[in-house]
């Protein structure tokens, strides 16, 4: 937030402090199975929290591969879903012409720069990506975004917080005027989940392309599998037409798994200098199905 | 808050209670222990959370000071890189910091002291690997990385692996 | 004997404890800060500043435009005999001032300074000056790819920044093709990097009266008062500059910028001090940047792998002012033994931010090219990279004939290959889970600058301890160290007894840190002026100054046990203490011979091919760079070499964007810099036992820049063991592994 305000990306006239809200920063375990993080929860603390760590090893390791551990020690898990493309010329800190800095001004990165935007999702308006770690393992989950507003909260499911830019591409999520993230809502334990993040550098840098995995196995077949992409579009991208061909697959079985990946795919669409990571993204999701299947149940 | 209040902010620096009026609420930790403060040793590399040179411990945490704004620690304990030495006994982590090397130019070395000091409390020395990974948020230009990697692992007490 | 020892660095407790200061650390009573406003488009005019906005924001103090700026002097070189007309070349780093008129030249450029009484007044400040401008016809960077760079590359023009001739040839080249049982030509590539030291420059100027005092984040602290003096139009000697410590160099600090300019414009016409510390956003429009760079190579070899032929052209990116060469063919000009050569350097010229030296400035980017190449050629000959290197080893200076002052490439080359398992290495696909793992190496050379003529002055106290001081700079290299060794290592004394006074214009002057020059040449002043003091004392013992030597607090005649004191003989003759000076002069050491610091870099590293990922498993670094000072330092500076040569390999570019003519990242999360999780512990660094007496009295000639040559080709020589990809663009990141 405090980037923005830099970047002249907010221009805000009132900052309020919610970091002391009570009872926002506790995690706790849901009666009939789950758990519920309070929104305000710091990154560190849901990451090596023992029941996310045990139970939702996707979410940790997505944290974990977040940020730098000072930064995590800073950032709630509700702050980090909040967070903004990382597309530099939206970054800069020069006001280039951006339509979600700037409705209407265009899009610089559609013939510019776009070796890492996107490649599903996208249009001319914009073709960003969103780059939240923990946000694409909360998609995976089927995880559930709870929001407080003077006039009632809602549920957003987690794959549905983040907004493509095909309606208002200044929005980056569904958030209303006074609405309040105050909860992140886990379903059943994942204890077969994983994370994948693909990066030039080893650590503190936003992904590539970035992969969860969580699946629930007999034996050596998949039962069902949710599977999200990270940095491919501006929302976490759910693999919708792979995890139904998944079901029944066998975890051994390279070019079964390959070939149901395969079918989300379909709708992919490379821009001028990103064709590389369609393949990037399904190798990635690959690997993040074999190392979720390698998680001890 | 409007930007063009003043606010009262008392926090504690070091051991040492501070209670600072007219206060811009605009200004960051950083800033705050920089220019109004004094208090150097923490540096401003990059002022976006993106290099950890001013690394500083917030109740006991490290964190990034350019990213906070200094009225949001109001009540808070901050230990700086100034307040880490016991008078003129050096904190382990500052020993080995010489001992091993780790560091050339020092500009980054107050961040990556404070880092360390912390990331030995959180207990994530367990491997070399671990450490790298959890140094991570420091960059070194310099490049003294396995330098500082032998400092806190020597630091932590343990035997190289 | 303190000389060759690895003594802990004396800057160790400062550094540690955050008491070390930088310039931006500095302050002042009644202090302005400065923020830039810099232009937005890459060329034009500006045609309006609209300041009013910006003014009323509380606590802005003033907003300068170039309607406010004196005229800049001109820069002359202060060396005796220097042609007052050529181009202004170093220590200034571009010829172009701005503000000094509505011209923009480049993005980046800084157009107006608001002046605040905080800091956050005046970003607030900043943010709210409007330009307007008339945007003019800009040339931008062309395409990244050879027909284009060779479409748009011109012969450099006479400019301060041409230090060799563009061109070199010697033998007959089309002799050597025609004799070649192979060749290999390629294109290598290479984006344009920036220095990203973490600390960006900055400056505080102060003015009392007429004379001027900076705390400037600089190199070269007398360098900066000359410029200073020319630009403000007053004599040096009005000009006082102070770097205690400067937080990163790596070149981008070592010429002198706009800003360090600007900041004293401003204090002179506010009339109070003003600290200009630039934001990491400024660091890279303002301080330079190496170039990007297109290489074509040609190698032809005979069946034994002998070179027969060398063809080079090398063109780099510079601006539309000033014509910066980076000079890749300098490596060529020095490694291998070649019957023909034919060398060339042109630039292309484009509206785009100054380039500078960038550590390893011209053989950097050379053993990038050559190195690559003479890989292909050695697959090509199927002889081991290792024994074709051997096979045309250069016994004596390629380009000229001459004689080494020293070198010692064979041991490095077997020392480092048996400390690495060179010879040994698995020849068939190695495999570690979903990693390919490929071995390669590289030759690694530096040029032997030697910067005329540090000096020194070593002050013997009758106490028995020692000032040492010296004009240059401290920039993490070990220099704070080194020198009191030198000197307690002359004089008998233990470290402790040795204090050391650097960064000020007030000490001798000592040159620039840079060019890896420091200890060979500020080292050998030190060590001049230590042996001065000696001799002085020895006078005052009434013995012969080359036949003493000092240890323990004594002096003696040598071999002789016993001897007086330091505090006895200085007492008897009623002398506080003595002064001893020394200077070097290169000119004097080593005339006629060739000059050049070598090594071998062996890297592993590991390529997941389905994920495209590249990293460092371990590598071996062995170096002939004569002798080296303090080991311990030393080992330091080369893994951190190495290291900024796995950058330079696996991850940093600074993007030209095509249409608007800015880098498209100005911040280090778009600019991505290796981080610790990206450096195995398994780095080994040797130095192979050598001293080179004609290089420098102290036998040293220089590590800084050594450790960071070679290594991108090594990476991508062992990409190519690995994967059979050869990459000849870096940095070699994900895209092209895949």
């Amino acid at each position: 937030m405090l980037n923005w305000l830099r970047l002249g990306i907010a221009e805000p006239t009132r900052i309020i402090d919610i970091s002391r809200l009570d009872g926002l920063d506790q995690i706790e375990a849901l009666a009939g199975g789950g758990l519920k993080i309070g929104a305000l929860t710091h990154l560190n603390d849901v990451a090596q929290h023992a029941l996310v760590m045990r139970d939702y090893p996707v979410l940790s390791q997505a944290i974990l591969n977040a940020a730098s551990p000072q930064l995590r020690n800073l950032a709630t898990i509700g702050g980090n879903l909040l967070q903004k493309t990382r597309c530099a010329y939206f970054r800069a800190e020069e006001e280039l012409p951006c339509n979600k800095r700037e409705p209407g001004s265009g899009c610089s990165a559609l013939h510019g720069i776009n070796d890492n935007h996107a490649i599903f999702g996208w249009t001319e308006d914009c073709v960003a990506t969103q780059p939240s770690d923990p946000a694409v393992a909360l998609a995976a989950l089927d995880a559930v975004i709870v929001t407080a507003h003077s006039s009632g909260g809602r549920r957003i499911p987690a794959a549905e917080f983040h907004l493509l830019p095909d309606t208002r591409p200044e929005a980056h999520n569904v958030l209303q005027h006074g609405e309040l993230v105050t909860a992140i809502e886990l379903p059943a334990p994942a204890p077969r989940s994983a994370y994948l993040k693909v990066r030039e550098r080893e650590s503190y840098e936003y992904a590539i392309v970035a992969a969860a995995a969580v699946l629930e196995m007999n034996g050596r077949t998949i039962r069902r599998a949710g599977l999200a992409l990270g940095s491919v579009a501006l929302r976490p991208w759910r693999l919708i037409a792979a995890e139904e061909q998944l079901a029944g697959a066998d975890i051994g079985d390279r070019d079964a798994l390959s070939a149901a990946i395969e079918q989300s795919f379909v709708e992919a669409r490379p821009l001028s200098q990103n064709a590389y990571k369609i393949e990037l993204a399904k190798n990635a999701a690959l690997r993040a199905i074999e190392k979720a299947a390698r998680m001890p149940s | 808050m409007n930007f063009h209040d003043r606010h009262l902010l008392r926090l504690r620096v070091n051991g040492e209670d501070h209670s600072l009026s007219d206060l811009d609420p605009r200004v960051t930790l950083l800033d705050l222990l920089r220019e109004r403060l004094q208090l150097t040793g923490t540096k401003k590399g990059c002022n976006f959370g993106e290099c950890g040179a001013c690394t500083v411990h917030l109740d006991g945490q490290r964190v990034n000071a350019c990213m906070i704004l200094a009225v949001s620690a109001e009540g808070r304990e901050v230990t700086t890189i100034e307040g880490l030495a016991n008078g003129n006994a050096l904190h382990p982590v500052q020993q080995a910091f010489i001992d091993h090397d780790g560091f050339q130019c020092g500009f980054c070395t107050p961040g990556q002291v404070m880092s360390a000091a912390a990331l030995i409390e959180e207990g994530h020395t367990s491997s070399d690997a671990e450490i790298r990974e959890w140094m991570s948020g420091n960059l070194c230009r310099c490049s003294a990385y396995p330098q500082i990697v032998e400092a806190v692992r020597a630091a932590a007490g343990r035997a190289s692996q | 004997m303190m000389i060759s020892q690895p003594v802990s660095r004396t800057d160790g407790r400062v550094k540690v404890t955050g008491c070390a200061r930088y310039a931006a650390d500095y302050s002042a009573a009644d202090l302005l800060h400065a923020v830039l406003v810099t232009a937005t488009i890459p060329v034009g005019r500006v045609t309006s500043i609209a300041v009013d906005d910006a003014l009323a924001e509380k606590g802005v103090v003033r907003v300068l435009t170039h309607e406010d700026m004196p005229k800049f002097g001109r820069f002359t070189s202060p060396r005796p005999g220097a042609d007052t007309e050529a181009p202004e070349g170093p220590p200034v780093a571009q010829s172009f001032m701005p503000m000094q008129g509505d011209e923009i030249r480049h993005e980046g450029q800084p157009v107006a300074i608001v002046l605040g009484g905080t800091l956050e007044a005046a970003e607030a400040g900043a943010h709210r000056v409007r330009l307007h401008y008339e945007r003019g016809d800009a040339e931008l960077p062309v395409a990244a790819d050879w027909t284009a760079i060779d479409k748009a590359a011109v012969e450099p023009k006479e400019s301060g920044f041409l230090f060799v001739e563009p061109t070199f040839s010697k033998g007959e080249i089309d002799d050597g093709l025609a004799n070649a049982a192979a060749t290999v030509e390629a294109v290598y590539l290479q984006p344009s990097r920036h220095h990203n030291a973490m600390e960006p420059s900055a400056t505080l100027a102060e003015w009392n009266d007429s004379e001027l005092t900076l705390h400037d984040a600089t190199k070269h602290v007398y360098g900066v008062r000359q410029v200073l003096a020319a630009r403000m139009n007053i004599p040096v000697e009005k000009v006082r500059v102070i770097s205690r410590h400067t937080g990163g160099g790596f070149g981008g600090k070592g010429w002198i910028w706009p800003h360090q300019v600007l900041a004293a414009a401003a204090a002179r016409i506010t009339g109070r001090p003003v600290r200009l510390a630039l934001s990491r956003a400024n660091a890279y429009s303002c301080l330079g940047y190496q170039p990007r760079m297109a290489q074509k190579i040609v190698l032809a070899a005979d069946r034994s792998g002998k070179l027969t032929a060398m063809q080079q052209d090398v063109v780099n990116l510079t601006t539309v002012t000033d014509d910066f060469v980076e000079f890749a063919t300098e490596a060529s000009k020095g490694l291998y033994a070649t019957p023909a050569m034919r060398l060339r350097q042109r630039v292309e010229r484009a509206h785009v931010a100054m380039p500078t030296p960038m550590r390893a400035p011209v053989e950097g980017p050379g053993t990038w090219a050559l190195e690559s190449a003479m890989d292909e050629l050695a697959h090509r000959l199927v002889i081991d990279p290792l024994d074709l290197r051997l096979v045309s080893h250069a016994d004596t200076d390629p380009a000229t004939g001459r004689p080494w002052s020293s070198k010692k490439l064979r041991e490095a080359y077997e020392e480092g290959a048996r400390l690495f398992g060179w010879r040994e290495r698995p020849r068939e696909p190695q495999r570690d889970g979903d990693w390919l793992i490929g071995y390669g190496m590289a030759t690694c050379s530096m040029g032997c600058f030697r910067n005329p003529t540090p000096a020194a002055e070593v002050r013997l106290h009758r106490d028995g301890t020692v000032l040492v001081r010296t004009g240059t700079q401290d920039i993490g290299t070990g220099t704070l160290t080194i020198f009191p060794q030198i000197a307690a290592d002359v004089l008998g004394l233990p470290m402790e007894k040795v204090e050391l006074e650097m960064g000020d214009t007030q000490l001798p002057e000592a040159g620039p840190t840079y060019g890896s020059s420091s200890t060979k040449g500020v080292g050998a002043a030190v060590l001049a002026a230590a042996e001065d003091a000696r001799s002085q004392l020895a006078r005052l013992a009434n013995l012969l100054p080359y036949k003493v030597e000092m240890q323990d607090g004594h002096i003696r005649r040598k071999g002789v046990a016993g001897g007086q004191t330091i505090a006895d003989v200085m007492h008897h003759t009623d002398v506080g203490e003595v002064i001893g000076s020394g200077s070097f002069d290169p000119a004097q050491h080593g005339k006629g011979l060739a000059m050049r610091t070598f090594g071998a870099i062996f890297m592993e590293v590991g390529v997941d091919p389905g994920l495209g990922l590249l990293r460092l498993r371990r590598a071996v670094g062995s170096y002939s760079a004569g002798r080296i000072i303090n080991p311990r330092t030393a080992r330091s500076q080369m893994t951190g070499g190495i290291i900024w040569g796995w950058g330079m390999a696996a991850m940093e570019q600074s993007k030209h964007e095509p249409m608007l003519g800015r880098f498209l990242s100005k911040n280090l999360s778009g600019v991505a810099i290796p981080v610790n999780a990206d450096i195995p512990g398994d780095i080994i660094i040797h130095f192979v036992d050598e001293v080179d007496e004609h290089a420098s009295p102290i036998g040293g000639k220089g590590i800084g820049e050594l450790g960071a040559t070679g290594v991108a080709a090594a990476v991508a020589n062992a990409v190519f063991d690995a994967t059979g990809k050869r990459i000849r663009e870096l940095p070699i990141t994900p895209e092209k592994l895949l």
